[in-house]
């Protein structure tokens, strides 16, 4: 309990740090945002005022308390490109990253694990040998050639879904739901391949341990070793992976997006970093920092709940 | 058998690298046409013999812009590479062979930029120095600095106090040639195929950003944006996605199957 | 008619171009509430004849020729539901390396009823619970309510075998074979196993077949004694007669190698 407490206490420690490190970025770079609003033909006077409008002549120092305290408040300040504030800009798009990383984790779940299974059980002959084939070629395959590919075949050619035509989640959910399956199937592919190989592997390594013998020695059926025994162990090397998996799908989706028109934080990011509008992108950042190492934590978490071996001594 | 095995591997990973790469290494001295020419009455023509694989929406030469774009893609592999894997040796070496506060305080930093997916972190630095193929170079250098300070900072720590090591120490060498002299070498092996991957990363993470319009600028040819224009022209013209898109997937297989059989 | 009956086991493996026998021409007969031990150096068969026995050798690259009758069942051609209802049933097994025998995801509670659970599924689990708690503190393990719920990393390496073989006595089987069940235990822990294994001989007249190369322990323990070498069974008799009267030069070299200590062999 305390080890967890800790691992809370050092992400929350992280997302500051991030915070921080985010914001003397984004202020020590040369570039006067009232410029870049207005256009370098604006007045001084002109320019100035709005440089007092957005707090721009503040120290840095007050400027960083205001802003983080406003982000502890849940309040990430004003857009300079939109006159409105960061968070009526984003807070629609935050969930449809959220459930595209989240779809795209279940469908990577889903598939890997059968398959991994599936070739373990026939290591040796041809159907283990396709898979690795099909595995290799599947993670070279960069995840938005992927989705452009997945548009081309089950959108244009089967006429699956149309892409482009997305349907908000708050119009219609299952319509939102249908659409978001090929680009999270899109995001998923690559790190489901990645992770058929590592549960294949640790598959392989576990039927070797002596546990498996004892198992059958008391009368086990294949299947019972290997359900009851070998999976959950060979879960165990993969939790780890899935920590990054979850880092990179939150990256990805802000590509994925953008291949399937998906107005998501990925668009809106694309576009205030084209305009230098720093404050959305400071926010977003931010938020997908946080979401990282949050995802981060629960794993950790998870991966103390599973193994019993993990960080039981500290306590 | 698994010999033999090993060596298709690394045969075919070798044969699928050299189609992507040598046109690429071509494309440096020469292209059949210029790549940035347009020619409106080309506009997305079919193959034919004076274009192997036809022109775009532009009327550019499609095969040209691949060669050139496969050199940029090349280019800025090995530039990142170059980049971040010495910045992130020289952390690694130092941070294990000497440990300490400053091993503490970096490797916490590595931690977190580790767990931060690498095109993000080359997105904040692109949208902090803004787009163009140096500092393209420079914000995917930085993004990659963990992973290589990682895999050596683990390799010094388990070198440092090896029989060898001691001996060296033992004969007066100083702290500096044990580092690069004695350690560093026998850190080559690990280092190598991570490099290989960090290639693969790079080409993925330049592709991912020239795609999504800030790698690479434009009218300048690269595999990722030429995804993105044909993206436009999917129904019409499917192969343009097609080229670009194998021409990646070529050079990201060939190095891994490589890498697979180094390690 | 006894319990087990083991005739011209030949053990091949074809792993290889070349096809490698293992164990030549085993013979073993097993009388329920015997002893018996099996010696060698490592690598002489014993462990791999054992593990035929115990139907454990996997069906792939290997062929077994001669006959496995335990209990009335052809070990060797019997079918695998058959061999499974057999075993952790009237056979079960306790092995080397108690650390990586016990799954380390499992609590100790679930491992140790585990056969019960398959082999008597009518008993409820509170029941099987109760049971197996029962079975612990007749292992000598204190605190088994406590150690229901732990992990095998939780335990002591001497625990952990005491654990495994309150797995293996769960529901009273008619043969344990015990696979060098002390080499990775220490000297005191060795003398406090080979006890129990003769109090759970005493008590359900249990059958055991001892693998070890620790002649010693054999002596203490063991009614009949088969010496190994290089897939042979060399020499067998009764431990008084084995280890008195040695015939064989390999077998008085064993007996030389033991280290000179008094050994109360009264129960032998």
């Amino acid at each position: 309990m305390i080890a967890i407490l800790k691992k809370i206490a050092s992400a929350i420690i992280t997302i500051v740090v991030v915070s921080c490190l985010v914001f003397i970025a984004f202020s020590v770079i040369p570039g006067d945002p009232a410029v870049a609003k207005l256009g370098t033909q604006a007045t001084p006077e002109k320019l100035e005022a709005l440089r007092i409008k957005m707090g721009l002549n503040e120290p840095l120092l007050k400027r960083f308390v205001l802003w983080l305290s406003g982000i502890v408040r849940g309040d990430f300040s004003t857009s300079y490109s939109y006159s409105m504030s960061v968070n009526s800009l984003i807070a629609e798009k935050i969930p449809v990253t959220l459930i595209l990383a989240l779809y795209s984790l279940i469908i990577m779940i889903v598939i890997s694990i059968p398959v991994a299974v599936f070739a373990a059980r026939h290591k040796g002959d041809v159907i283990e040998r396709t898979v690795t084939i099909i595995n290799q070629v599947i993670m070279s395959i960069p995840p938005f050639f992927g989705g452009i590919l997945i548009s081309l075949v089950f959108g244009m050619t089967l006429k699956l879904f149309t892409p482009g035509a997305y349907v908000s989640y708050s119009k219609n959910l299952g319509a939102f739901l249908a659409y978001m399956f090929f680009p999270a199937l899109a995001l998923a592919l690559p790190k489901a391949a990645m992770a058929v190989s590592l549960l294949y592997t640790s598959i392989v390594d576990e039927l070797k341990k002596d546990y498996v013998r004892t198992a059958y020695s008391r009368g086990n059926s294949t299947k019972g070793v290997f359900y009851n025994h070998i999976l959950k162990n060979a879960c165990i090397p993969v939790i780890t992976f899935l920590g990054m998996a979850i880092a990179d799908m939150i990256a990805g989706s802000i590509v994925i997006e953008q291949v399937f028109s998906i107005p998501g934080l990925g668009r809106i990011l694309l576009t205030s970093i084209q305009n230098r509008d720093y404050p959305v992108v400071e926010a977003i950042i931010v938020i997908i920092a946080a979401l990282v190492i949050l995802s981060n934590l629960l794993v950790d978490i998870m991966y103390r709940v599973i193994d019993p071996r993990v960080g039981r001594s500290n306590e | 058998m698994n010999k033999g095995k090993k060596n298709i591997n690394l045969i075919l990973g070798l044969i699928l690298a050299g189609i992507a790469i040598i046109p690429a290494l071509v494309g440096i001295f020469w292209t059949p046409y210029s790549t940035e020419a347009m020619d409106v009455s080309l506009k997305l023509s079919a193959p034919d013999m004076r274009h192997l694989l036809g022109c775009d929406n532009y009327g550019r030469d499609i095969l040209s812009r691949l060669m050139a774009g496969s050199k940029i893609t090349l280019i800025i592999g090995i530039g990142t590479v170059f980049f971040g894997c010495s910045i992130g040796t020289m952390v690694g070496a130092l941070t294990g062979y000497y440990g300490g506060l400053i091993d503490n305080v970096l490797m916490r930093v590595n931690d977190v930029l580790f767990s931060f997916p690498s095109i993000l972190l080359a997105m904040v630095f692109v949208s902090l120095t803004g787009a163009g193929n140096l500092q393209l170079v420079i914000a995917l250098g930085i993004a990659f600095i963990p992973s290589y300070a990682r895999v050596v900072r683990a390799e010094f720590i388990r070198n440092k106090n090896m029989d060898y090591v001691m001996a060296a120490r033992l004969a007066g060498a100083s702290n500096l040639r044990i580092i690069f002299v004695h350690i560093l070498p026998n850190t080559i092996k690990v280092l190598v195929s991570s490099i290989l991957i960090g290639f693969n990363n790079a080409v993925l993470a330049e592709a991912g950003l020239s795609f999504l319009g800030i790698g690479v600028k434009p009218p300048e040819a690269s595999l990722g944006s030429m995804l993105s224009d044909a993206q436009t022209y999917l129904f019409s013209r499917p192969s343009m996605v097609v080229y670009p898109g194998v021409a990646l997937i070529l050079m990201i297989l060939g190095i891994a199957l490589i890498s697979k059989e180094i390690k | 008619m006894s319990l087990l009956q083991v005739k011209d086991l030949n053990i091949e493996f074809h792993d290889h171009i070349i096809p490698e026998t293992v164990v030549y021409d085993f013979d073993l007969e097993i009388d329920q509430g015997e002893i018996v031990g099996l010696v060698g150096e490592s690598g002489s068969g014993k462990s791999m004849s054992a593990m035929a026995i115990a139907g454990l050798l996997s069906r792939h690259d290997m062929t077994k020729r001669g006959s496995i009758i335990f209990d009335g069942t052809d070990m060797l051609n019997c079918s695998r539901d058959k061999l499974r209802s057999i075993q952790g049933d009237t056979l079960s097994v306790v092995f080397q390396e108690p650390m990586t025998s016990l799954d380390p995801l499992k609590k100790i509670g679930y491992q140790v009823g585990e056969s019960m659970m398959l082999h008597r599924p009518d008993i409820s689990p509170e029941d099987r619970k109760k049971r197996v708690i029962e079975v612990m503190s007749h292992v000598d393990l204190d605190e088994p309510e406590k150690l229901y719920d732990m992990y095998p990393h939780e335990l002591s390496g001497g625990m952990r075998q005491r654990v495994m073989i309150a797995a293996a006595m769960a529901i009273t089987p008619k043969l344990l074979i015990a696979d060098e069940p002390t080499t990775a235990l220490d000297v005191t822990i060795q003398a406090e196993v080979i006890e129990l294994l003769k109090h759970i001989n005493r008590k359900h007249n249990t059958s055991i077949l001892f693998i070890s190369h620790d002649l010693s322990l054999v002596r203490s323990l063991c009614d009949r004694v088969l010496v190994m070498q290089q897939g042979r069974i060399v020499e067998s008799g009764s431990t008084k007669q084995v280890f008195e009267h040695p015939a064989m030069e390999y077998t008085k070299k064993l007996i030389s190698s033991i280290p000179k200590v008094e050994i109360d062999d009264t129960d032998c």
